[in-house]
């Protein structure tokens, strides 16, 4: 996304949705939607638009998994690692992501393709292993092969 | 003659490829010049059948599956519109054992509507439960709820009725209603096809709870992994409001209801109800401590009634046909039907709704078929992540609420993950630290520490190290988080545990000779 216009997007955000009540969340997931992450420069805005300390508003974007502190590669990969997904393989999946991509859990791929990320279940668990693409694409029944076929896909789509 | 065919846009038709075989049939019948019209329906549940395409024809929807993109030339070779010999083909869908042998009453209509039509959901009982609830006075609608015997079926089993009767007699200006549909826990997703599959539903169970207890502002806590729910329950309350069933006038009534739909953030433990309503008032999802009771003291200080998804789609079918016809269905206190969700290792998975009473080896087998892999059952971990792992010992424990408790097992949210003889349940019962140690709130510290204590207690007995000595530990760590914890998700994480221990315990390197120590 476009550095210069983050704060931007981030003051437009915090008008549109200051006035709800709890608007923490709704914005915050609005500027991760819109910018890949919560940029550091979001946390002032934010704090001044709905009476809140920095330290506040910070420890609400650190508690929670989904929300991220830094860029994300182009892709976002969520793999499921709960129990339903591990009755049918997903840490060998999980393992084969890590060593194919070449980064861990929490990590980017060198060329900034993918973020790797573990999921806690998708909602998909008759058919696991899952995975869910930048918060949108699901895929289930996974097995390595499809797993490197849609990497492969999204790579080629670049 | 238009011919109707169904393809789901439940995300796990999704998930196997749904888009790709809707596009292919599109485009299909275009190069054959046949006129078709594509519905994207929800999904019956019959997941290992997905992409399941249905045909309507004069004798019922007739069934293919799992149908990919690249099966769609062959279909229309064989001229499936109107003939039932491809090889795909199951008959007609209402026939398939595993849906003809349910008791679909809170899924009457998944997979038969379009999830996003509003007449499609009118002309399936849509909105009765909510024209009947005008003509009633407020307590009347929870005396009816109550006499349904309907219990929170987002883990607890708490009455309902009870719960509403409690808001509608707390005193306040502003109440709200809160729906959780944080489903959280593995191998359930029940609450996932209701959002999906027939978001109306919801919206009317939402707004009976409204007017039952005095509330004119519901919010639906939705789990960030769940963007097609999220994306269904949007477009289903844009087009509610816009037909006057939510707004500030409900179908003339003088009623105001009015939803939102909020994202949660990846949060396992804002699932409990009170982290739940710290999360919608824009804080850290940290447990609160009760009493006050969320129905006294909830949402932004106000009385607040919070349902599970499954909860609140079962009142409009209560409101519209009584609660005798509810209350009619089930065994001993768990009065109506279950949808339970067959997952995880599983040759048949899917959503399997019937009334409490069958046994956990019915579901398993019956409905089942046994494992995926096609191994033996050794374990079922039931009801999430906080649930015991039963061995085939318990196989035979009767669906039913206590039923379940008498054996130390919850049937919670109904799903049931299923693992064959491969599993580790040392690694199973590590896990389970480890997953509370993730996801803790942080407050209580047999929760936050005990959990981090439990993984190396765990890691110790496997490589041997002073086994029984570790295993003693461990029980007291069990014993400290069951009576230490504020909520169940360091009161509850010894299930698995302990369940683990007790049933496996040679997985633990511990001889069975010393089973019971
Ligand atoms: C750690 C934890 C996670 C929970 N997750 C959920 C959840 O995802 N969905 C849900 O409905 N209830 C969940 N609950 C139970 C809720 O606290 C609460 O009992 C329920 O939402 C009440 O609705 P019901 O009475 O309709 O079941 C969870 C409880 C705990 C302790
Ligand atoms: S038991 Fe765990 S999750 Fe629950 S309140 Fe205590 S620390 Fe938080
Ligand atoms: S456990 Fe992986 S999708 Fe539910």
């Amino acid at each position: 996304m476009a550095e210069a216009s983050g704060i931007e997007t981030i003051k437009a955000v915090v008008e549109a949705k200051k006035s709800l009540p709890g608007a923490l969340l709704p914005i915050l997931h609005d500027i991760q939607d819109a910018l890949g992450h919560v940029p550091s420069e979001a946390v002032p805005v934010i704090a001044a638009a709905l009476n809140l300390s920095r330290a506040e508003v910070h420890g609400v974007i650190s508690y929670y998994h989904h929300f991220r502190q830094h860029p994300a590669g182009h892709h976002v990969l969520r793999v499921c690692r709960a129990e339903a997904c591990q009755s049918l393989g997903s840490e060998a999946l999980a393992d084969h992501a890590k060593a194919t991509l070449g980064c861990d859990f929490h990590e980017t791929t060198a060329d900034g393709s993918f973020t790797l990320e573990p999921a806690y279940c998708l909602g998909q668990c008759a058919c696991g292993p899952a995975m869910l693409i930048d918060d949108s694409e699901v895929h289930a029944r996974l097995t390595p092969e499809k797993f490197d076929a849609i990497v492969a896909a999204k790579r080629g789509a670049e | 003659m238009t011919i109707t065919v169904f393809v789901p846009r439940d995300s796990t038709a999704l998930a196997l490829g749904a888009e790709s075989v809707a596009a292919a049939i599109v485009s299909e019948a275009a190069r054959r010049g046949l006129d078709v019209n594509v519905v994207r329906n929800g999904s019956r549940g019959l997941f290992w059948l997905e992409p399941l395409v249905e045909v309507a024809s004069p004798q019922g929807r007739i069934a293919f599956g799992p149908v990919t993109a690249a099966d769609v030339a062959s279909l229309f070779e064989a001229e499936f519109l109107t003939k039932p010999t491809h090889a795909l083909c199951l008959g007609p869908t209402e026939e398939i054992p595993y849906l003809k042998q349910q008791q679909r009453l809170t899924f009457a209509r998944v997979g038969i509507i379009d999830p996003l039509s509003i007449d499609d959901y009118l002309a399936h009982e849509g909105y009765l439960g909510l024209k009947a609830a005008l003509s009633l006075t407020p307590a009347q609608i929870v005396q009816i709820v109550t006499d349904s015997g309907l219990r929170g079926r987002g883990g607890a089993a708490f009455p309902t009725g009870i719960k509403w009767k409690t808001v509608l007699g707390a005193a306040g200006d502003q109440k709200y209603v809160v729906c959780n549909a944080d489903e959280g826990d593995s191998g359930t997703f029940s609450d996932r096809m209701v959002m999906e599959d027939d978001p109306f539903m919801l919206i009317e169970g939402m707004t009976i709870a409204g007017i039952g207890v005095g509330a004119d502002r519901g919010y639906i806590y939705v789990r960030s992994e769940y963007p097609h729910a999220f994306a269904a329950l949007n477009d289903a309350i844009a087009t509610a409001t816009a037909q006057g069933y939510l707004g500030d006038n409900i179908l003339g009534s003088g009623k105001a209801f009015h939803l939102e739909a909020r994202k949660a953030a990846g949060a396992y433990v804002c699932g409990e109800e009170t982290a739940m309503l710290e999360s919608l008032e824009g804080k850290r999802g940290i447990v609160r401590a009760k009493p006050p009771l969320p129905a006294i003291i909830g949402l932004f200080g106000k009385p607040t009634v919070i349902n599970n998804v499954i909860s609140l789609a079962a009142v409009p079918l209560i409101l519209a046909r009584g609660a005798a016809f509810y209350r009619d269905c089930g065994i001993g206190r768990s009065r109506g039907t279950l949808p339970f969700q067959l997952a995880g290792n599983i040759r048949y998975g899917g959503l399997v709704e019937i009334a409490f009473g069958p046994t956990l080896r019915q579901l398993l087998y019956d409905f089942g078929g046994g494992t995926h892999s096609g191994r033996n059952i050794r374990a079922v971990q039931v009801g999430g992540p906080l649930g015991a792992y039963m061995p085939e010992s318990q196989f035979d424990t009767i669906l039913d609420y206590e039923a379940f408790a008498a054996v130390g097992a919850v049937l919670g949210h109904g799903g049931l993950v299923v693992f064959d003889d491969s599993v580790d349940m040392a690694k199973q019962a590590r896990y389970a630290m480890e997953f509370c140690a993730l996801e803790s709130c942080g407050k209580c510290t047999p929760c936050r520490i005990g959990s981090t204590r439990g993984v190396e207690v765990i890691d110790r007995i496997v490589a041997g190290k002073e086994r029984p000595k570790q295993v003693h530990l461990l029980r007291d760590l069990c014993d400290t988080m069951l009576s230490g914890s504020l909520c169940a998700m360091g009161g509850m994480t010894p299930y698995p545990v302990l369940s683990a221990l007790n049933h496996f315990p040679e997985d633990f390197g511990i001889a069975v000779e010393a089973k019971a120590a």
